[in-house]
C-alpha cells in the first residue's frame, strides 16, 4: 500500500540501496561513457555561454548587476521589511522573496493540519463524512489551481462588503474587500520589564517542576506546594505590569477617508492565496495521510483499543506516529510543490517573487538574464532547503522506529 | 537525447557564419513570407480574438498594414500574443519582428534595452476611474485610496510619482494583466482604477454597470504609444515608421480605402500621387515596391478609418479621437511631408 | 436497500457522527440548490448573441455553444476538423482497449500507441503530406491543443523519466551524479520560469539565425520538466523490485538490457502506476501554461473569448467560462484518478491474495 502513495517522494530523501550486483566493472568502457558525458555537458554549457555573450554584444543590451542598487520606483502592496518607492531593486527583491517564503510557510502549516483532518475524515466511520471528504479531495485535486485561485479571489472574496459596510468583530477587527484589519500591538516602555518578567516566571515554573520531579525520584515524596510555579509565572508579569505600566497599547483600526487606518492590515490577495493553496495542498496531503494510516497494521489499533484506550488516543498515540514514517518523505515533495505553486500568485496580484521581481522589475530594467537567473536560483535554493530539512527530519523519524 | 542535441547544435553552430552581421529584418521577413507581430493579450478593440478566433483590432490592423507594405498582401501576418513582461525580450531575441503593442514610448525603453520606437501612433494619458458614489471629483481627493493597476506597465511608476509629488498616501494593487485589473476594480478591491484613458474607456464597457463609474478629469501622464522594433536595423525601423505615417498622410489627404483606386487613376494632387506611387517610386528607398502605400490604404484604410472601425464610432467601444485627431483638427496626428 | 440502511446508520452511530452529519447536510442544503439554479434552471441555453445573456444572473451556456468550434479546435480550419476527430478517435479507442481489464496482448497495444500512433496522429494533424493540406501549429488551439500537448508530454517524459531513474541508480558515479543533479535542480524550479527560458530567452542561447519552432521548444521544455517527476516516481518503483529478480535474470543468462526490459521495468512500472497516473493528472492541469507560446489552448480560448466586446455584458460570461473550464478539467482528471484508484485497489487485492 505504501508504494501507492500519491505523490512523488522528495528528491534525495533516500539513498539508493547499495548495489548488490556489480553489473559494470569500472573498465575502460565505463570511463569512456562517463568521460564523454562530462565532455558533452561541458560543450553544451560552453556553447550556450558563448552564444549568450555574443548575442548580448550583438543586440546592444545592457548587462550587469548594477541595477540592484538603483531605486525601484514602484510600490509593493505587502512588505514585511521597510520598503518604499525609493528603495533599491535589491530591497524589492528581498521583500518579494519574503512574501513568497511567508506565504509558502503558512500554507504548508495550514495544509498539513487540514490535510490530516481530511485524511482522517476519509477514514471516518461516518460514511457521509467520509464521502464528503472524498468528494473534497477529488474535486480539489482535479481542477487546475489557477482556476481555484480565481474562484477564491474573485468569486468568494469579491462578495465581501466595501470598507464603509465592513464586517466588524468586537470593535478590534474589520473585514472588507480591501482586506482584514486587526488591532495591532504597539510597544510601550513597559514592554521590556514585562517580557523579562514573563520569561523569568516561565523559567521559574519549569525549574520548579524539574526540581520537584528530581525530589520525587530521590525521596519518593511528592513535593507539595504546587501553586508556587503558576504563581511565579502569572504573578511576576502582573507585578511588572503594575510597576512599569502596560507593556503594549493597541492600535485599533479606524475608518478614515477611503479605508481603515491603523492596526495591522492583511491584504485580500494574501488571504486568497492562503485559502487557495491550503485547500489545494491539503487535498494531496490528505491522500498521503490516508495511505499512511492504512499502511499501519490494523493489529496496532486493535491492541490499543484492547488496552482500553479511547479511540482518539489510539489514533494520536499509536496510529499517527507510525503512519508518519510513511507520510513524511512524500510530504516534503508536497511542500516543494506548494512553494512552486505559490508562483501562480502573480495571476491574482499577490506580490511574490514572480510578480514583483520576475515581473515588474524585469519589465522596468529590461535585464531578463540577470533577473531570471536570480529568480530561478532563489526558487532552487528554497526547494533544496526544504529537501535538506525534510531529510534531516526524516532521519529522526526513522530512527524512532528502531 | 542530450548527446544528439549537442551534436546537432554543434553542427548548426559551425555552419552558422559566426561573425556575420545579423541578417536585416526585411530580408528575414521576405524569406519567411510573413510578418511576425507581438500584440497585447486580449485587449478589446486593440487586439482580441473574435467569434471565429481570428485576431482583430487596432493593433492587428497595423500589423496587416506592414504585411501590405512589404508583400502587397495584408493577410501575410502571424500575430504572437506577448505578455508585457515578455514582450521586449521576445523582440530583442528575435521571436517577433515588431511589437504592435500598447507600449508607451519612454526614454529608458528607447535607450539601452536593445529596442527603439520609430514613432507614436496613439496618444493617450493616464487617468483614474472611480465610482460615482464615492463623490470624488479630482485625483487630489484620492488621499489614502487603494489603486488597481496592471503590472509591468508604466502605470505603476506614474502613480508612484504622482502621489509622491503631491505627498499623498496610497495603496497600489498590481495585477498581471489588464483584464484581471478591471475585474478586481469592479469587485471593489480598489477605490480607483488607473490606466491609459483610452484603455479605461474601452474596458469600462465590461464593467457590471458602466454608468456607475466616472473617469476623473486629471491626466497624470502623457502616453505616446507606438510600435517597437529592434535597435540597429534602420531599414526596418523606417519601413515601420513610414507605413504608419502613410495611414496618417492618407487621412490628411482624404485618401480612403474606398476611393484609393479612383484617386490613383485620376488624382491631380501631387502629394497624393507621390503617396500612391504614381509617377514616382518612393518605395524603392525603403526596399519596397512603388505601390507600397497604395497597398496599405487599399487593404486597411487610413488612420481615421482604422480608428473608427476598431475603437471609434463604428465599434462597440466608441472612443473619442481626442489627441488622435489630425493636427489641423486640434489633435497630435501629423505625418511628415511625403516628398 | 441494506446498504442504504448501513449508510444511514453509520451517519448517526455516535453523537459526534450525528452532529457531523447534520453540519454536512445543512451545508449541502444551502449550496446545492443555488448551484442548481445558477447552472441549469435559470441558465441561458439559446439565442444569437451576447445580449441574450445580459441581465440574467445565471450561467450563459450560449457563449459556450457559440464558441464550441473554437473551444474544441482553436483556429483549425473547419473543413479539416475531421482529421482531428479521426486522430482523437484512434487514440481514445487505443487507450480504452489498453486500459480495459481482461484484454491480452497489452504490450503490443502499448507499443502501437507509443510508436505507431504519434506519427499517424502527427501526419493527420499537421498535414502537408499524402494530399492532406498543411495546417501549421499556429492554427492549433482549444481542447485539441490541450490534449495534444498533454499526450506528447506524457508519451515522451515517461521514457526519459525511466532513463533518468536508471541513471540515478547507475553504478557509474558520473552518470548517477549527473542524473541526480538534473532531477533535483529541475524539480526545484517553477515551470513558468523554465518556459520563460525556453520560449522568451531561448534565442539568446542560440547563434543568430537558428530558429526552432516555439511549440516544439515548449513541448521539449514540458518533457524535460515532467521527466524529472516521472523519474522520482520510477525511482520508488525500481526500489520496490527485489534485487533477487535481477539475480535470477543473470542466472538465466539474460543480458543486461534484457533484464532491464523484461524483468525490472515491467515490475517497476506496475508498482508505480498510481504515481504515474498522478503525474499525468498534473501534466493535464499544467498544459494551460502553453499560453506563453501565444497559442490558445482550451483555457486560453475561453479567456480570450470573454473579452470580445460582443460578449462584454457582465460577469456571467466569465463565470460560465471558468465554470465550464473547471468542469472539463475535472472530467478528464477525475477519470484518470478513478483509473489510478482502481489499479491501486487491484494491486493491493493482488498482494493480499
Amino acid at each position: 500500500m505504501t508504494d501507492a502513495v500519491v505523490q512523488v517522494p522528495a528528491a534525495g530523501l533516500k539513498r539508493p540501496p547499495p548495489r548488490r550486483l556489480a553489473f559494470a566493472r569500472m573498465g575502460p568502457r565505463a570511463l569512456l561513457v562517463q568521460g564523454s558525458l562530462l565532455l558533452a555537458l561541458a560543450a553544451l554549457f560552453g556553447f550556450i555561454a558563448s552564444n549568450v555573450v555574443a548575442n548580448i554584444a550583438r543586440l546592444n543590451v545592457h548587462t550587469g548587476f548594477g541595477f540592484l542598487a538603483r531605486p525601484a520606483g514602484f510600490d509593493i502592496a505587502q512588505h514585511l521589511i521597510e520598503y518604499s518607492e525609493r528603495s533599491s531593486y535589491l530591497v524589492a527583491f528581498v521583500a518579494a522573496t519574503l512574501n513568497t517564503v511567508v506565504l509558502a510557510a503558512i500554507c504548508a502549516a495550514l495544509a498539513t493540519a487540514l490535510g490530516f483532518v481530511i485524511g482522517l475524515a476519509r477514514l471516518s466511520t461516518n460514511r457521509l463524512v467520509a464521502a464528503v471528504a472524498a468528494a473534497y479531495v477529488e474535486l480539489v485535486r482535479n481542477i487546475p489551481l489557477l482556476l481555484q485561485l480565481f474562484y477564491w479571489y474573485f468569486a468568494v472574496l469579491g462578495t465581501l462588503p466595501l470598507p464603509r459596510q465592513s464586517l466588524e468583530f468586537l470593535g478590534v477587527a474589520y473585514l472588507n474587500k480591501r482586506g482584514l484589519y486587526v488591532a495591532a500591538p504597539v510597544a510601550e516602555p513597559g514592554l521590556a520589564p514585562f517580557t523579562v518578567a514573563v520569561a523569568a516566571g516561565i523559567a521559574g515554573w519549569i525549574m520548579l517542576g524539574h526540581f520537584a520531579r528530581r525530589h520525587r525520584v530521590d525521596t519518593g515524596e511528592a513535593w507539595s506546594p504546587r501553586w508556587i510555579g503558576p504563581a511565579l509565572a502569572f504573578g511576576l508579569p502582573v507585578f511588572a505590569w503594575s510597576w512599569a505600566g502596560a507593556p503594549v497599547s493597541w492600535d485599533i483600526p479606524t475608518l478614515s477617508g477611503f479605508n481603515f487606518r491603523g492596526g495591522a492590515a492583511i491584504i485580500p490577495e494574501f488571504v486568497a492565496m492562503i485559502v487557495g493553496l491550503t485547500i489545494y495542498g491539503a487535498a494531496f496531503i490528505a491522500e498521503l495521510v490516508r495511505a499512511g494510516v492504512l499502511s499501519v497494521d490494523k493489529g496496532q489499533s486493535e491492541a490499543g483499543l484492547a488496552l482500553g484506550l479511547r479511540r482518539w488516543r489510539v489514533y494520536l498515540q499509536i496510529v499517527v506516529p507510525q503512519a508518519l514514517r510513511a507520510i513524511v518523505p512524500p510530504l516534503a515533495g508536497q511542500y516543494i510543490h506548494l512553494l512552486k505553486n505559490s508562483s501562480l500568485g502573480a495571476a491574482i496580484a499577490y506580490p511574490d517573487l514572480m510578480l514583483i521581481f520576475a515581473g515588474t522589475a524585469l519589465n522596468q530594467t529590461g535585464q531578463p538574464l540577470e533577473i531570471m537567473g536570480i529568480t530561478m536560483a532563489t526558487y532552487l535554493m528554497l526547494c533544496l532547503g526544504i529537501a535538506v530539512a525534510a531529510n534531516a527530519f526524516n532521519r529522526r523519524v526513522q530512527l524512532v522506529e528502531r | 537525447m542530450v548527446v544528439r542535441n549537442i551534436v546537432f547544435f554543434g553542427a548548426m553552430a559551425a555552419a552558422a557564419v559566426w561573425s556575420a552581421a545579423e541578417a536585416a529584418t526585411l530580408d528575414d521577413v521576405k524569406a519567411r513570407n510573413v510578418v511576425r507581430c507581438g500584440t497585447a493579450p486580449n485587449n478589446p478593440g486593440f487586439a482580441f480574438p473574435d467569434n471565429q478566433g481570428k485576431f482583430r483590432g487596432f493593433d492587428i490592423d497595423f500589423c496587416h498594414a506592414l504585411a501590405a507594405a512589404v508583400f502587397g498582401d495584408a493577410s501575410k501576418i502571424e500575430t504572437r500574443v506577448a505578455e508585457p513582461r515578455d514582450a521586449f525580450t521576445m523582440l530583442t531575441a528575435g521571436t517577433v519582428d515588431v511589437l504592435t503593442h500598447r507600449f508607451t514610448w519612454t526614454y529608458n525603453r528607447d535607450n539601452g534595452s536593445g529596442v527603439e520606437f520609430p514613432m507614436a501612433i496613439f496618444y493617450d494619458g493616464q487617468g483614474f476611474m472611480v465610482r460615482k458614489s464615492l463623490g470624488v471629483k479630482s485625483v487630489n481627493e484620492l488621499k489614502g485610496a487603494a489603486i488597481c493597476v496592471a503590472q509591468g506597465t508604466t502605470t505603476e511608476l506614474n502613480v508612484a510619482d504622482y502621489f509622491n509629488a503631491h505627498a499623498m498616501q496610497y495603496k497600489i494593487v498590481a495585477f498581471n494583466g489588464t483584464d484581471a485589473t478591471r475585474l478586481a476594480y469592479d469587485e471593489g478591491r480598489c477605490d480607483a482604477w488607473s490606466n491609459d484613458r483610452g484603455s479605461l474607456a474601452s474596458r469600462s464597457v465590461a464593467l457590471k454597470t458602466p454608468g456607475d463609474h466616472v473617469i476623473l478629469p486629471e491626466t497624470i501622464s502623457k502616453e505616446p504609444i507606438g510600435p517597437v522594433v529592434r535597435q540597429g536595423d534602420d531599414q526596418w525601423s523606417h519601413i515601420v515608421r513610414w507605413t504608419y505615417y502613410a495611414t496618417i498622410a492618407a487621412e490628411e489627404l482624404g485618401v480612403t480605402s474606398a476611393n484609393v483606386d479612383e484617386l490613383r487613376k485620376g488624382s491631380t494632387n501631387p502629394e497624393v500621387k507621390r503617396l500612391l506611387g504614381v509617377g514616382d517610386n518612393l518605395g524603392q528607398k525603403l526596399g519596397l515596391s512603388a505601390d507600397w502605400a497604395y497597398n496599405v490604404i487599399k487593404a486597411i484604410g487610413n488612420y481615421g478609418e482604422i480608428f473608427d472601425r476598431n475603437i471609434g464610432d463604428k465599434s462597440p467601444l466608441r472612443l473619442g479621437l481626442g489627441l488622435n485627431a489630425l493636427w489641423r483638427d486640434g489633435g497630435l496626428m501629423i505625418a511628415p511631408p511625403i516628398r | 436497500m441494506a446498504g442504504m440502511r448501513d449508510f444511514l446508520r453509520s451517519c448517526v452511530s455516535t453523537p459526534l457522527n450525528a452532529l457531523l452529519s447534520i453540519v454536512v447536510l445543512v451545508w449541502l442544503a444551502t449550496t446545492l440548490p443555488e448551484l442548481f439554479r445558477w447552472a441549469l434552471l435559470d441558465a441561458v441555453w439559446s439565442g444569437s448573441s451576447g445580449r441574450d445573456c445580459a441581465a440574467r444572473d445565471a450561467a450563459c451556456w450560449l457563449f459556450i455553444r457559440m464558441r464550441a468550434n473554437q473551444i474544441l479546435y482553436g483556429r483549425y480550419p473547419p473543413v479539416e476538423h475531421w482529421r482531428v476527430n479521426i486522430a482523437a478517435l484512434i487514440g481514445v479507442v487505443g487507450l480504452v482497449v489498453l486500459l480495459l481489464p481482461g484484454i491480452r496482448r497489452k504490450t503490443a497495444i502499448a507499443a502501437g500507441l507509443l510508436f505507431a500512433y504519434p506519427p499517424v496522429a502527427g501526419i493527420l494533424l499537421r498535414g502537408g503530406v499524402l494530399g492532406l493540406p498543411a495546417v501549421p501549429a499556429a492554427q492549433w488551439g482549444g481542447l485539441m491543443l490541450t490534449v495534444t500537448v498533454a499526450a506528447w508530454t506524457i508519451g515522451t517524459s515517461i521514457p526519459l523519466g525511466l532513463l533518468l531513474a536508471f541513471g540515478r541508480r547507475s553504478a557509474l558515479r558520473v552518470v548517477a551524479a549527473v542524473s541526480a543533479c538534473y532531477i533535483d535542480i529541475v524539480r526545484g524550479l517553477p515551470l513558468v520560469g523554465i518556459l520563460f527560458l525556453a520560449i522568451v530567452m531561448f534565442p539568446l542561447f542560440m547563434p543568430p539565425g537558428i530558429e526552432i519552432n516555439e511549440l516544439v521548444r515548449a513541448l521539449v521544455a514540458f518533457t524535460l520538466f515532467n521527466a524529472t517527476n516521472f523519474a522520482e516516481v520510477f525511482r520508488g518503483g525500481l526500489q520496490s523490485v527485489p534485487w533477487q529478480q535481477s539475480e535470477a535474470g543473470i542466472a538465466l543468462g539474460l543480458r543486461r538490457w534484457q533484464i532491464a526490459v523484461r524483468i525490472v521495468i515491467p515490475q517497476a512500472i506496475t508498482a508505480s502506476l498510481p504515481g504515474i497516473v498522478n503525474v499525468c493528472v498534473s501534466v493535464v492541469k499544467e498544459t494551460t501554461i502553453i499560453l506563453i507560446v501565444g497559442l490558445f489552448d482550451f483555457l486560453g480560448v475561453l479567456q480570450g473569448g470573454i473579452v470580445d466586446p460582443e460578449w462584454l455584458i457582465g460577469d456571467q460570461v466569465r463565470a460560465t467560462a471558468y465554470f465550464f473550464a473547471g468542469a472539463v478539467f475535472f472530467v478528464i482528471c477525475f477519470s484518470l484518478s478513478r483509473y489510478s484508484a482502481r489499479i491501486e485497489r487491484a494491486m493491493s487485492a493482488g498482494r493480499r491474495s
